[in-house]
């Protein structure tokens, strides 16, 4: 079950774990994308904090953790090919985080009121 | 706010999947499938892009002697009937008022293609360097549709024939389509082999049916922009301004300083003065790509600004043209495009960024 934050962020919890990437509706927005930068494994983030960078065709932009805690694994091979969060947004993580306060999940939205916040737009 | 104009290509490309953007006050596709994937058509097979929104201008007169050959930098007067030659359209400082492509049509009848953006001004400024003669803004009548990639003649072939076997690099014929006129050039913005075509509205419709219908794969502003960078192609607003000379542009091979003309005088000057700044082509070290604005640094030190940059799919790098101060600049050593967020380390690199075009 995934839960979204407003800047298009997507977090899955596993355990303590959080596995994050951007929406389908952020790709569409952003277009082709052709550069990702990732954040250091074992660095800090606080929920709301620039943790990852992309640039596409039309924009560059950054992506912010919907969740706070320590970087534990990043996906790689995004960084030779960053069009495959275009092919499958919802299905490619970006990077995954051991959480430090599960309280703030309560803050995000569910699959359903984000649709209807994306329909708003 | 001003309604936005729109082609006589509009609706059909509604049908589509289209993403659209504001363009010089026109509704254009920014996009249809995807900009890498449209930028694959063209380098690979073949893509359409509407091009209506450029403005068509229409010269009667006598070309030695109306002012014409002088109101540009183009010499019409040793222009061929069926060629038509790229230059500028320059104030009296050597500014680029803009870029345009001059059409010999006849021995005393030219067609003048313009930029959108610029389009009532150069009428203006024309107009007001001719005398006994006629000039006539028909862009409004014409839609222009650019068929452009190694499969473009192949896709012709069955509405031009053997028109397209005679057809050199910046020539044109006045043909027929759909029993409409057609003025068919051989030219384009992308770098492939490709073709422009002149036609009126109604007609423009039925050939859009007919390509898309043939497999041909519609493109937008996003691809078109990716594609006449990896050429070093210069866009006007970005690389191109009243603010900039075309020597101060590196484009000195399109205009001729031993012949007069309006903005030649100041050329001459700066030619003879030494240029002060420069348009140099770049590529980045990664996939990371500057825009236009991001500043230039070498040495820590400021020496100029980005005017175009983007993502070049082939290359996958970033590639650009930035405006570099010559004082003391090193072309050798690697220089640094910053904005607020970003430095990306970049080379100068040269023109074409690819190759066997």
């Amino acid at each position: 079950m995934k839960k979204y934050n407003e800047e298009h962020e997507w977090v899955e919890m596993d355990g303590d774990i959080a596995t994050v990437g951007i929406s389908a509706y952020a790709v569409e927005q952003l277009g082709d994308i052709t550069f990702i930068e990732l954040p250091e494994v074992e660095s800090e983030v606080s929920m709301g904090d620039s943790t990852a960078f992309v640039e596409s065709v039309k924009a560059a932009s950054d992506i912010y953790t919907p969740i706070s805690g320590e970087v534990c694994e990043v996906n790689e091979s995004l960084l030779d090919e960053p069009e495959v969060l275009n092919e499958d947004a919802q299905g490619t993580f970006i990077f995954k985080l051991k959480i430090s306060n599960a309280d703030e999940l309560n803050s995000l939205m569910s699959e359903d009121e984000y649709k209807n916040f994306v329909d708003s737009l | 706010m001003e309604e936005l104009l729109k082609t006589p290509l509009h609706a059909k490309q509604q049908e589509l999947k289209t993403k659209n953007v504001s363009f010089c006050g026109w509704d254009m596709p920014i996009q249809f499938d995807g900009i890498i994937a449209e930028h694959g058509y063209c380098r690979n097979d073949v893509a359409l892009f509407d091009t209506s929104h450029m403005g068509e201008f229409f010269f009667k007169g006598d070309i030695k002697n109306s002012g014409i050959n002088e109101a540009t930098s183009v010499n019409i007067d040793a222009l061929d009937i069926g060629k038509c030659k790229y230059g500028f359209l320059l104030n009296e400082q050597g500014g680029v008022m803009d870029d345009l492509i001059i059409y010999r049509l006849s021995e005393d009848e030219l067609m003048i293609v313009v930029n959108a953006a610029t389009r009532e001004n150069d009428f203006t400024t024309i107009n007001s360097r001719i005398n006994h003669a006629i000039l006539e803004d028909r862009s409004m009548e014409y839609a222009k549709l650019d068929v452009q990639g190694p499969n473009s003649k192949k896709i012709l072939e069955k509405y031009f024939g053997t028109t397209l076997d005679e057809l050199a690099f910046f020539s044109f014929a006045q043909t027929k389509v759909f029993d409409s006129d057609c003025l068919l050039s051989r030219t384009g913005y992308t770098g492939e082999l490709g073709y422009e075509l002149y036609v009126d509205n109604t007609t423009s419709v039925k050939l859009w049916d007919a390509l898309i219908a043939d497999g041909v794969k519609p493109a937008g502003l996003g691809a078109r922009d990716i594609l006449r960078l990896e050429m070093g192609y210069s866009l006007y607003g970005n690389d191109l301004s009243e603010d900039i000379t075309p020597l101060e542009a590196n484009l000195g091979k399109f205009v001729n300083l031993k012949r007069d003309y309006v903005g030649k005088a100041a050329l001459e000057k700066q030619k003879e003065d030494g240029l002060q700044r420069i348009l140099l082509p770049f590529k980045t070290t990664t996939r990371r790509s500057a825009r236009k604005d991001f500043e230039v640094y070498q040495n820590d030190k400021k020496v100029g600004f980005v005017t175009s940059g983007a993502f070049s799919p082939i290359l996958n790098v970033g590639v650009g043209l930035a405006m570099i101060d010559i004082d003391g600049f090193d072309k050798e050593q690697s220089i640094e495009l910053r904005d607020k967020r970003s430095s990306i380390e970049a080379n100068i690199a040269s023109l074409p960024f690819i190759q066997n075009k």
